[in-house]
């Protein structure tokens, strides 16, 4: 996961950056798994690789890419992005050392296999009205992506 | 055998940082507008690697639903930001960030 991750920050090509992102989210999929989340998983699957990363290939194609290929890849301020993504990853360790020992060190209990009746009950339930938001925000995105993406309006 | 690594959520934890630090220099240092948005998608699956682990340690599925509706939200996100694209392109035939400049002082 984090060999796709580095490939799609640093591919000159945006076609193979969308696919190591791609590889990138099907292996965070099998993490799920392996958190014991098969219903996550899927979403991520179905949505993520199959909707969004669908949706960016479909833009690539679009916006002609020959141009921007053969120009320099690496913004105008990279050196200041990398110095302050070295002291973002500074803090991280710094809250590591500081933080590690209040996680217990065992073997997590093993969870029966009715995750995704568990996970209805309480989105359909107790998150009923982050549904019904969610899908107004689709909504609202739909019509905004439309607008954004006409000729005329 | 005593002696096994068991992989708790301090890993996972690391694996989410790990992510979060690459989408963040991706979006930093790139130029092109397209791989800027796919990094910040890498940024919104580390948040949520970081969600389902947590839920995995508590027990209960709240962090779960949680990454859902962020994944939604990120699917939102990517369609508007990459119409916004599609007009920008329209207007300056480039995908380039450092165009985007009208704004500049």
């Amino acid at each position: 996961m984090l060999i796709g991750g580095i490939l799609v920050i640093t591919q000159k090509n945006p076609v193979h950056s969308a696919l190591a992102l791609i590889v990138t989210l099907l292996a965070q999929a099998s993490i799920y798994l392996m958190l014991y989340a098969p219903f996550v998983a899927g979403v991520q699957i179905i949505l993520y690789a199959g909707g969004i990363m669908v949706l960016f290939l479909f833009v690539i194609m679009l916006v002609s890419i020959e141009q921007s290929m053969k120009e320099r890849q690496f913004n105008s301020q990279w050196v200041v992005g990398t110095i302050a993504a070295v002291a973002l990853g500074g803090l991280f360790i710094a809250v590591y050392e500081k933080g590690k020992n209040i996680f217990p060190n065992r073997a997590l209990s093993i969870v029966e296999n009715n995750n995704t009746q568990r996970v209805a009950v309480l989105l359909y339930g107790q998150y009923m009205f982050a549904f019904e938001i969610a899908s107004l925000l689709l909504l609202v995105a739909i019509i905004g992506a439309v607008v954004m993406a006409k000729k005329r309006i | 055998m005593e002696s096994m690594l068991h992989i708790t959520t301090l890993h996972y934890l690391v694996l989410g940082a790990a992510l979060f630090l690459l989408g963040v220099i991706g979006v930093l240092t790139r130029r092109n507008v397209v791989i800027v948005l796919m990094s910040i998608e890498l940024i919104l699956n580390a948040v949520n690697l970081n969600l389902v682990a947590f839920s995995r340690m508590w027990g209960g599925l709240h962090g779960q639903i949680f990454s859902i509706f962020v994944i939604t939200d990120a699917a939102a996100e990517a369609a508007v930001g990459l119409g916004i694209l599609i007009a920008f392109f329209r207007n300056k035939e480039t995908v380039n960030i450092d165009e985007v400049n009208l704004l500049k002082w």
